[in-house]
């Protein structure tokens, strides 16, 4: 049985690696399409771009507006308010990454729209949001 | 190539991956007091600013500040529970326990405390004021690997 050993032994961190790589990259993916009907569903009515760009752009009576941070408009890199650390494009279309993990989209939303309107948005305002900023594509 | 020698190599290759998380370090102190950042605490931290190595201010200090992240320097920061006990669990075993971070700085702000004065006594004040710079929380405006925890003068380059 000696011989077998070290082939246990390869199996076992071959197995480990193979576990790690297939479970990393997959862990909340989603696409915006997906988080967006996700938040229509839970308003219970359909979601207006219009007023997503609107929410966006308007001050909710506080310091800050979405823009303070994420820029006047969304397809180009913000800057943090207070810190001036680079924040990405916020529009998927310009950024791959947003909103296709789900932990970190209702971390974000919880954060700011208590920064910026001062409670927590409701499920048709994000909606309203999210379809406005898929609605923009690149020229 | 023998079995084992494949083993082996394996073997290497599964203790990089696992280190490979770990090779940020912050020797902020200048004194050799090395502290790798944990991934988790630059993915959250990092998001927003600097990841400050936790060596820089007392338990106390980072003990008001995890407790009160929803209220974070003028920002929601609050973090999942998970999160936030496991960052908190960190930044109170790493933090500063030697003389010159005894003191807790006012506001807990690790630009108020005194080594921090005296460390930038040099900087005018045309300089803090850059826009390049803005704030004193900027690290890396000047220190250029502030990001991975390296403070060390040699790699201080002061925007013009």
């Amino acid at each position: 049985m000696q011989s077998f050993k070290p082939f246990l032994h390869l199996t076992r961190h071959a197995a480990a690696l193979l576990a790690c790589a297939a479970f990393m990259p997959a862990a909340h993916a989603a696409t915006p399409a997906d988080t967006l009907a996700g938040f229509t569903t839970q308003a219970g009515i359909a979601a207006v771009a219009a007023r997503g760009q609107e929410f966006f752009t308007k001050n909710h009576g506080r310091e800050w507006t979405c823009s303070s941070c994420h820029g006047a408009v969304p397809t180009q890199t913000g800057k943090h308010a207070s810190t001036g650390k680079p924040i990405g494009p916020l529009a998927p279309a310009f950024n791959a990454e947003r909103f296709t993990d789900k932990a970190k989209i209702d971390k974000w939303f919880r954060r700011n729209c208590n920064d910026v309107v001062g409670r927590e948005c409701t499920p048709s305002e994000k909606a309203d949001l999210l379809s406005w900023l898929i609605s923009i594509k690149p020229i | 190539m023998s079995l084992q020698s494949t083993t082996w190599i394996i073997r290497v290759l599964s203790a990089i991956v696992a280190a490979s998380g770990f090779t940020t370090i912050a020797m902020a102190d200048g004194n050799g007091r090395a502290v790798p950042l944990l991934p988790l605490y630059k993915q959250e931290c990092a998001a927003c600013h600097t990841a400050y190595p936790p060596t820089l201010m007392p338990a106390a200090s980072w003990t008001r500040i995890m407790g009160n992240l929803s209220k974070h320097f003028g920002a929601d920061a609050s973090l999942d529970t998970v999160t936030l006990k496991e960052l908190s669990n960190w930044v109170n075993a790493h933090a500063g326990t030697y003389k010159r971070v005894s003191e807790e700085p006012p506001h807990d702000r690790i630009t108020r405390t005194v080594w921090f004065d005296r460390k930038h006594r040099e900087v005018s004040t045309a300089t803090w004021k850059l826009p390049a710079v803005k704030s004193a929380a900027n690290c890396g405006a000047c220190h250029t690997k502030a990001d991975t925890g390296d403070f060390n003068e040699h790699n201080v380059r002061i925007p013009r």
